[in-house]
């Protein structure tokens, strides 16, 4: 959070983030419970979180269903620094910084082959040509196995497809950033006046990076059920992209067998959120050749060891993370 | 007056005159009018405002691509923010309001935007607002809300019906126009099922703007005519207000039909929208072509629109879009909408000709500019002259209305939606349907024809085609001929240099020429980056109007063919889509299904409040006269269980039946402790693990006969226990003969627990259930007084004697009330799950709040049930690895505080006694809390690091979240009966 | 595949009526196998990018498990067959 809030004047560029705080809506005592203790752990982490009860929530949000919901709003937990970024100006953003401090970025390229002598990585074959380096590490999200698969890695990682959705421009409505307990919903609204929303991914291994219909209806099923006044508001467009399922729904940033290839992938569907985090100690990662102390759980070889993180408590099935 | 209507003519009925209002102000069209053509007709040619630069804008096309004309229509809950004008059909007593701007739509204070637009170019955001720091969120950003977005979300439930539906057909005609029409004969006459969508409410497209003869009628009466005999056929299937918005793998598409949008007074019977799916063997693409705007200065002023939109409103609505017109175009359409003006009687006082040659009939009396071009307008909220230039002469010519014409582009945008991207062709000048098969095929305008007998032709043959690729036997249609068409070929013009003014090719979020350059400048060249920066392509048409020109500019600009350009990728949907259509009756309360247990009449009658679990609704706790609150009724209900009997309805229980002579193996293989050796008349505590090791459920499994169990499960993991065991039955071992089903709601099934347990349900039960005849465990058939057959198991989860008897669901409620009656003089009490939850936490019974699936066996107390001696168990191999034997677990145990009138809540973390909370010091976390009625203070079951090592410790229970910090002790989870007595009474 | 699925008992039915688990090509293991091979099977994934089959329930129909061999870019389906007999025909097998 502290480096989303220093990131702009950072790479000089306005990611128009907007800290405007998210609940997570719980509708049960189990999930109320689930909650605290994701909260407290917050807390103990250091990072500011706060319990909402059903009268607060609904002075914040008072469009939402309190009156005819199928699962009943018991209340929330609220992250106030929490909020929403441009997505576009953030990728431009980083570009500009690395841009300025020397990086070399090369667009429309593609990597089609990891060389290797004696065991080490010694660079990249591109649809450009050969690029030799004495470090590799890869992010390639939800190509991560396509990638991998040319130095041989053999990953905990699916590719499947994740919609999202943007309606019609509207005038400022919808101020915080919200997730529904009951199912995977969670909406905000850009500067711009869109309502930026989502849900489930579509179950299915898929790099078509398009979605299908039946999810579309399941997504917005679960928004107006959430919020009944979107029902004559329009949706406007559909995306599909591809994420890197992990096997226990988080991320892995770590080294790999070989022993100057880094790997940072499994971010599921919550990777943009971590952006400057993961970059961090990703970097971290390749620059000292070891974890930093935040992302030390995140091994590649935890779930040999056993010892999955699996927030979530849903097993090896990546689609149900 | 500068647009009005005209005195005959057109496809509105003038003996059925509407009143409508806009920004409060009355007006009358009449039916058959779009609000668009009757605000036209009323001389309200200013309709909105654009998002950036407040700037007036008019209606600029008479469809679905309209990027100006967005108005907020109907009040209240019923207000739709953003509907387009050229969309909306007319009906009595239609409200509108304009969008974006205050107080009104001829004064904005957000036009202020437009004088500093010189520092608002694309991108601003980004370069701009950055300094001071603070000052972005706190003055800048809620700035920028406040001006952007369009119209206002009502935020109020919506009192209309939605609903969804499938349909089936083998030719699905996407577009009613020409070619779509004529697809639709050819196919249904040859005996296939036909479905025709449209997106309007008038089937015939283009013909309804033409003034030609189709096979010697009127074009309107040859569509009246080919209509009139397609809904004679059974086989047709006429979908108009049908707008197919998707795509979707196996020729699904999907389709919302605006049922009850142009009705005054909706009906309660009908939806207000229905989403359709619509599954079709084969489908042709007849959405014709998009009149493109010529790119030049000024050419947003509010009169300026397409050629076409000027013709259709002129010869479909009998609207004059101006009385004095002036045309800039590059090709046919604009002569074409000259002669149609001049005979009407409209004066047009210039062609502005962009080409230098032309073989286009110029009208009697107009002056044609050859090689001209405009390079600015006039005029504030309504246009009063064009500024044109030719090598180098500048001229005003006054008009109130310019009629445009960029050429055409095809509306493709269905057959990109799959991956396939549009293709450019050099002689069409513009982006063609891709190739995606046989199976999809876009027909007449929307393949590249241009002339309107050859779109007849074209839609004919295809469609035809189709049939005959479906198998049915070849039918001819003849096409009829067209007399008094115009060539629409056009050349290519993407900007007109000179501009003196913006040059927009985004019309609703004021993207002009400059931002394309500015873009192009600062590196964003690729088409996805130009669009993501300026946000050309981006309104809500979604660049139906500007991408092509946009990709013209910049290919242009790179000094690069279009076809190197591309597009921007194509996605649903077409054009945008209710909310409400998509949730259909999925909403409120009814979002997903109900489940009620068949004792749910029983529990009503009973005092229960119900509380949501899952789908199913359960019995919370029951009032009793004179409780004043949840915890009195749960205190009440406890007691009874401890010190009389209690009944509960655990009808929500998962239960499977299991049969077939692998069974009992099968069982072993699921479970992690031993079932092979179950004896029949036996129930059996299981635990199940997922193959990673974790525990996922558990429950009790009974054997009622050698190959016949009952299984029960949590009542939230039914559905996933069905599913996995039918999973390792059907693929690891398919060679075991085992069957399962559901029967978890065949069953109503009521635990009865307490002291005097077996003495009630012995007064309805005529077999002797003894602690002999029905020990601990005991499963088995029973006859209840009257006849019925029942199943009766002595199993507790109490920790009191108790039993589960279940019946048949119909005969719950009565058997239910037998006890009730049987039980009076004991004292029998209702519980619900609330006292259920109390009852576990004080016996140390672990739910699904301690069975999270990232605990193993062990870590809940549970190691004993781990039967490693079996060959194979589903868990069992991966339940060794290091990270799940690892003695710094997190193992149950349970708290008590150590001040006894303090208490803590589920959700709080574990810390050392005189820890500071810190990542490095958590010590675990508290998963089920309760005040126990029987030892008078709060207790808990928790998951502490090495808890089992850890009794007797001082440990604090941190809430930081709800601000308490309770010392507690770590002790057994067991806090009543630890050594069970009071099970074997 | 997306929209509509041809059960092998039930027809072509919507997506709507099935649950999806993942890839049918990691084969459980035999108790005996070695650590590292019950890892590969629990965790490890091909992933391919093209032809793939994965498990689908027909949880809303016969309740028979599928496997759907299908292509997770076009998501053209080649055939859908009951596990048990996919699992049976291994020499079938891409």
């Amino acid at each position: 959070m502290k480096l989303w809030e220093g990131l702009e004047q950072d790479f000089n560029y306005n990611a128009m983030i907007s800290q405007r705080g998210i609940v997570n809506l719980f509708h049960s005592d189990g999930q109320r419970d689930e909650y605290a203790r994701r909260g407290n752990g917050m807390r103990i982490h250091g990072v500011d979180a706060e319990l909402l009860d059903r009268d607060e929530v609904r002075r914040m949000m008072p469009y939402l269903n309190f009156d005819h919901a199928r699962f009943p709003i018991l209340g929330g937990l609220y992250q106030k620094r929490a909020g929403t970024a441009r997505h576009d100006a953030v990728a431009w953003g980083y570009a500009r910084g690395a841009d300025m401090r020397g990086v070399d970025l090369i667009q429309h390229c593609e990597v089609t082959g990891i060389r290797r002598e004696n065991g080490v990585v010694t660079g990249v074959e591109t649809t450009k040509g050969f690029i030799g380096c004495n470090k590799l590490a890869l992010a390639a999200a939800g190509h991560t196995t396509t990638v991998g698969r040319m130095a041989d890695l053999q990953l905990p990682i699916e590719t499947h497809v994740l919609q999202a959705f943007v309606s019609e421009g509207l005038k400022p409505a919808i101020d915080h950033v919200i997730t529904y307990g009951a199912g995977h919903f969670y909406i905000s609204q850009s500067d711009k006046g869109g309502l930026v929303f989502g849900a489930d991914i579509d179950y299915y291994s898929s790099y078509a990076q398009r979605g299908n219909l039946a999810t579309v209806e399941h997504t917005i099923e679960e928004g107006v059920g959430l919020i009944p006044g979107l029902s004559r508001a329009k949706v406007l467009r559909a995306w599909g992209g591809v994420m890197d399922m992990s096997m226990d729904g988080s991320p892995i940033i770590d080294r790999t067998s070989i022993d100057n290839l880094y790997l940072n992938c499994g971010w599921c569907y919550g990777g943009f959120k971590a952006t400057p985090a993961s970059g961090f100690c990703f970097a971290h990662l390749i620059a000292k050749n070891e974890s930093h102390h935040v992302s030390r759980f995140m091994r590649l070889d935890r779930f040999e060891r056993g010892h999955m993180i699996d927030e979530g408590g849903k097993g090896p099935q990546p689609n149900l993370h | 007056m500068s647009s009005f209507r005209l005195d005959a003519g057109g496809l509105v009925n003038r003996s059925d005159a509407l009143s409508f209002s806009f920004d409060g102000k009355s007006f009358t069209g009449f039916s058959g009018d779009t609000l668009a053509s009757a605000l036209l007709a009323n001389d309200q040619m200013l309709v909105g405002r654009s998002f950036k630069y407040h700037r007036p804008r008019g209606v600029v096309t008479a469809g679905s691509a309209e990027p100006n004309a967005l108005v907020t229509v109907g009040a209240g809950a019923r207000a739709e923010p953003n509907a387009r004008a050229t969309m909306v059909e007319l009906h009595s007593g239609l409200s509108a309001v304009s969008q974006n701007r205050f107080p009104s739509l001829k004064h904005d204070f957000g036009a202020v935007n437009g004088l500093l637009s010189p520092f608002l170019g694309a991108g601003f955001y980004y370069k701009t607002f950055m300094w001071p720091k603070p000052f972005w969120e706190k003055v800048y950003e809620p700035l920028i809300r406040r001006a952007a977005g369009l119209g206002k979300v009502t935020l109020a439930a919506d009192p209309d019906r939605y609903e969804k539906s499938w349909a089936h057909c083998d030719l699905l005609v996407v577009g009613g126009g020409p070619a779509g029409l004529m697809a639709a004969l050819a196919a249904a006459r040859a005996g296939a099922r036909v479905i025709l969508a449209d997106e309007g409410f008038r089937f015939g497209g283009s013909m309804l703007s033409e003034t030609v003869t189709i096979g010697g009628l009127p074009a309107q009466d040859f569509v009246r005519q080919t209509i009139e005999e397609l809904a004679t056929l059974a086989n047709v299937t006429l979908m108009p207000r049908t707008t197919v918005f998707g795509w979707y793998d196996d020729m699904v598409f999907g389709a919302v039909e605006r049922v009850q949008k142009h009705v005054s007074q909706p009906s309660a019977d009908l939806p207000m929208e229905r989403l359709w799916r619509i599954v079709a063997r084969r489908a042709i693409l007849s959405s014709g072509a998009e009149e493109r705007p010529l790119v030049f200065g000024g050419n947003d002023r509010p009169g300026v629109m397409t050629a076409n939109a000027a013709r259709t409103y002129l010869n479909r609505y009998g609207v004059a879009v101006g009385s004095r017109v002036a045309v800039f175009t590059n090709g046919g359409s604009g002569y074409r909408t000259a002669s149609d003006l001049v005979a009407r009687g409209i004066e047009v006082t210039a062609i502005v000709d962009a080409r230098q040659t032309a073989q286009d009939t110029v009208p009697d009396g107009v002056r044609v500019i050859r090689n001209g071009s405009i390079i600015s307008t006039k005029g504030r909220h309504r246009l009063s002259g064009i500024i044109t230039a030719r090598s180098g002469f500048e001229e005003v010519i006054s008009c109130d209305a310019l009629a445009m014409s960029g050429g055409w582009s095809p509306i493709v945008h269905l057959m990109c939606q799959r991956g396939a991207k549009p293709v450019w062709s050099d002689e069409a000048q513009g982006f063609m349907a891709p190739d995606v098969g046989a199976g999809f095929v876009a027909a007449g305008s929307a393949a590249g024809v241009e002339r309107l007998s050859d779109c007849l032709r074209d839609g004919a043959a295809k469609g035809a085609a189709s049939a005959a690729a479906l198998g049915f036997a070849p039918y001819d249609v003849n096409t009829p001929d067209v007399e008094g068409e115009y060539d629409p070929s056009f050349a290519p013009l993407w900007y007109v240099p000179g501009a003196r003014d913006k040059a927009f090719v985004d019309f609703q979020n004021d993207v002009a020429v400059s931002d394309l350059g500015l873009s192009q400048r600062e590196g964003f060249s690729h088409i996805e980056h130009t669009k993501r920066y300026t946000t050309a392509g981006m309104a809500t048409d979604q660049g139906k109007l500007g991408n092509v020109a946009t990709i013209g500019i910049v290919a242009g600009m790179r000094g690069v063919s279009p076809a190197e350009i591309g597009t921007t990728t194509f996605r649903p949907f077409y054009t945008p889509v209710s909310f409400g259509a998509l949730a259909g009756a999925e909403r409120a309360e009814h979002l997903r299904p109900v489940r009620t247990s068949p004792l749910h009449g029983w529990a009503k009658k009973n005092g229960a409040s119900f509380v949501e679990s899952g789908l199913w609704y359960r019995s919370a706790w029951f009032v009793r006269a004179g409780e004043t609150g949840w915890r009195e009724s749960v205190d009440r209900e406890v007691r009874a269980v401890r010190e009389a009997v209690g009944i509960c309805d655990v009808s929500t229980l998962g239960k499977i039946e299991i049969f077939g002579s692998g069974a009992a193996e099968f069982l072993n293989r699921i479970y992690s402790n031993s079932f092979l050796k179950l004896p029949v008349g036996k129930a059996r505590y299981g635990l199940m693990l997922r193959e990673d090791g974790m525990v996922s459920d558990d429950g009790t499994t009974s054997r009622l006969s050698d190959s016949h169990y009952v299984m029960t499960t949590t009542t939230a993991y039914a559905g996933e226990v069905l599913a996995h065991m039918e999973f390792a039955a059907q693929t690891f071992w398919p060679d075991l003969d085992v069957r399962f089903v559901s029967t978890s709601d065949q069953w109503a099934q009521m635990s009865i627990a307490g002291p005097k347990a077996r003495v009630v349900l012995s007064r309805i039960v005529e077999d002797d259930i003894s602690a002999q005849a029905l020990p601990l465990l005991g499963a088995r058939t029973v006859t209840l007084k009257g006849g019925l057959q029942a199943r009766l198991f002595r199993i507790s989860f109490s920790g009191e004697l108790a039993f589960e008897l279940a019946v048949p669901a119909g005969y719950g409620e009565s058997v239910a009330d037998a006890l009730m009656d049987a039980g009076r003089d004991a004292g029998i009490t209702a519980y619900g799950v609330e006292a259920l939850n109390v009852l576990r936490i004080e016996k140390g019974f672990v739910t699904h709040s301690e069975l999270d699936g990232r605990t193993t066996a062990d870590d809940v107390g549970l190691g004993r049930m781990m039967a490693m001696q079996k060959p194979d168990f589903i868990g069992k191999r991966l339940s060794t690895r290091f990270g799940l034997t690892a003695a710094d677990r997190l193992q149950l145990v349970g708290l008590k505080p150590v001040e006894i009138d303090k208490e803590f809540k589920a959700g709080a973390h574990l810390l050392k006694e005189n820890a500071t909370p810190s990542m490095a010091n958590d010590q675990g976390f508290v998963s089920s809390v309760c005040h126990s009625p029987t030892l008078g203070h709060c207790i808990g079951l928790a998951m502490l690091k090495s808890g089992r090592e850890r009794l007797g410790e001082r440990i604090h229970v941190w809430d930081g979240l709800r601000g308490t910090d309770v010392v507690a002790e770590v002790c057994s989870p067991v806090f009543v009966d630890p050594d069970a007595t009071r099970l074997h009474l | 595949m997306a929209s509509l699925i041809t059960c092998p008992h039930c027809g072509v039915r919507p997506k709507e009526e099935f649950s999806i688990r993942g890839a049918a090509g990691p084969v459980r293991p035999s108790p005996s196998a070695r650590q590292e091979v019950w890892h590969a099977y629990a965790y490890v994934r091909d992933n391919p990018k093209g032809r793939y089959q994965e498990y689908w329930h027909h949880a809303g129909g016969c309740r028979r498990w599928l496997v759907v061999d299908r292509d997770n870019v076009t998501h053209a389906v080649f055939a859908v067959i009951d596990a048990t007999e996919w699992h049976k025909t291994a020499g079938s097998r891409i």
